[in-house]
């Protein structure tokens, strides 16, 4: 069985993320205990909230070198919502900018939409290859509630470097719903909150992962 | 494809069990919040409410239970509302398994109530309830003619209804959960002139309730505005089906999950 940590870092619902991976078969754990969340197979980094308060709850737990160090020994660690926006250079709220783990390049701001937050199942647009959307139905729905997103993806290496998989979805324009990249994955949307298609989502991840 | 209409229920609890009759067929517990709460994820819902009305706060253990069963068993949104009163309050439920908390008298004894709460859990599990009525005759009238009330409708404030869910998005909260009084319990449909007021000012999502009894009363709503409808007994007595709900909603080109 596949041993996960939920990354418990002072932020928000950890339950649900908790009960979803455990649904799919997962070994889980909540804790924001550095060696367990470096030696797990497989790590969940969760986060709802304002982007500085995630950063800063993530840098007491020393969440930043957790995913570091698991990436460089190509574990898997998955980030889901605000646990995905950290993962790129820069946040921007309220005009204030906030570095991230900076892990992939880019800024993660404002959705422009006519309702915001972009709160709802909304469908997304996977690549052929992804592992995580395989043997989903392209017209499934996902579960957002987020007011910013990564607008733009830069990381584009040229060959023989592979490509991250980006996933996109749409409100107000698209943004980029998730990605794919070596070890290191993450969902804008909530899987633990997206009923089956988020459920066989994260065991496409657990299974790929281990 | 934009994001698609919600369709909610909502179930009161009182100490854990749910109030208002309740005919569901198949259940061997009806008045069993979280067997209710999955059985509403396998028609389709796209989110659940809970309106915990205990009076007793002694008995306020119970509504956390309720949410923690719940959470284990149904992998959709989970909004908690009733009696939120603290910042401690918002942080029970959330650790229950809460993905929301509405506030609605909190907030209005203490409108900064709202902006501690979006500040301290972000405005996305923020939601304002706000119970509505027309203003009666003889009462002083509001800008809007609509007025914010109290104690499930009974009370008036005085306070403009539109003019506080603005305030509301102000302070920070991520959803406005407008509740007719008018309309509540009517089953003669939404109170479409008041979704429409409200969606003019304000650009978080709106949910309407209050009001729903028939399968043609939920497209007007979402066309005045409304990004999610809620209905409580209409689906308890099975008058309605959310699967049914959705379809006629598909065939008037809502789009719907």
């Amino acid at each position: 069985m596949a041993r996960v940590v939920v990354l418990d870092y002072g932020s928000g619902n950890l339950r649900s993320a908790e009960r979803a991976l455990r649904r799919v078969g997962a070994d889980v754990e909540v804790t924001g205990d550095f060696t367990a969340a470096v030696e797990c197979d497989a790590l969940v980094v969760p986060g709802v909230g304002a982007y500085a308060a995630c950063m800063e709850g993530l840098r007491a737990v020393r969440g930043d070198r957790i995913i570091g160090r698991r990436l460089a020994g190509g574990r898997p660690v998955l980030g889901i919502c605000v646990g995905m926006q950290v993962l790129f250079d820069r946040g921007i709220e309220h005009g204030v900018e906030t570095d991230g783990c900076a892990e992939w390049p880019g800024t993660v701001d404002r959705l422009r939409a006519e309702v915001v937050p972009h709160m709802g199942w909304n469908t997304v647009r996977a690549p052929e290859k992804s592992v995580l959307f395989a043997g989903l139905d392209p017209d499934a729905r996902f579960y957002f509630v987020h007011s910013y997103a990564a607008r733009t993806w830069e990381l584009n290496p040229e060959p023989p470097m592979i490509p991250p998989l980006v996933t996109w979805a749409d409100h107000g324009g698209p943004f980029v719903a998730a990605a794919e990249n070596g070890p290191l994955a993450a969902t804008q949307f909530h899987p633990e909150k997206s009923g089956d298609a988020g459920a066989q989502l994260l065991e496409n991840w657990l299974s790929a992962s281990v | 494809m934009p994001v698609a209409v919600r369709v909610i229920p909502c179930l009161d609890v009182d100490a854990g069990r749910v109030v208002k009759g309740v005919n569901f067929t198949d259940l061997v517990d009806a008045g069993d919040p979280v067997a209710l709460a999955a059985a509403y994820d396998a028609e389709g819902a796209d989110e659940l409410t809970f309106l915990d009305v205990t009076a007793s706060s002694g008995d306020r253990e119970t509504t956390y239970d309720v949410v923690r069963r719940t959470a284990e068993q149904v992998f959709i949104p989970l909004t908690v509302g009733g009696g939120v009163r603290e910042v401690a309050d918002i942080d029970r439920l959330l650790r229950a398994g809460a993905d929301k908390v509405s506030i609605n008298t909190a907030a209005i004894a203490r409108p900064d109530f709202l902006r501690e709460a979006s500040h301290r859990y972000g405005a996305q599990c923020i939601v304002l309830s706000v119970d509505a009525r027309r203003v009666p005759g003889g009462a002083e009238p509001t800008a809007s003619g609509f007025e914010v009330t109290t104690h499930g409708g009974r009370r008036g404030t005085g306070i403009d209804a539109v003019e506080w869910a603005e305030r509301g998005q102000e302070l920070g909260v991520g959803e406005i959960l407008l509740n007719s009084m008018d309309a509540d319990g009517t089953k003669a449909g939404f109170d479409l002139p008041l979704i429409e007021m409200v969606r003019a000012r304000v650009d978080v999502p709106l949910i309407a309730s209050g009001g729903a009894g028939a399968l043609e009363h939920f497209a007007p709503a979402v066309e005045r505005g409304a990004d999610a409808v809620l209905a409580a007994s209409v689906f308890h007595f099975g008058q309605l089906r959310i699967g049914e709900v959705k379809d006629t909603l598909r065939g008037a080109g809502v789009v719907v999950r």
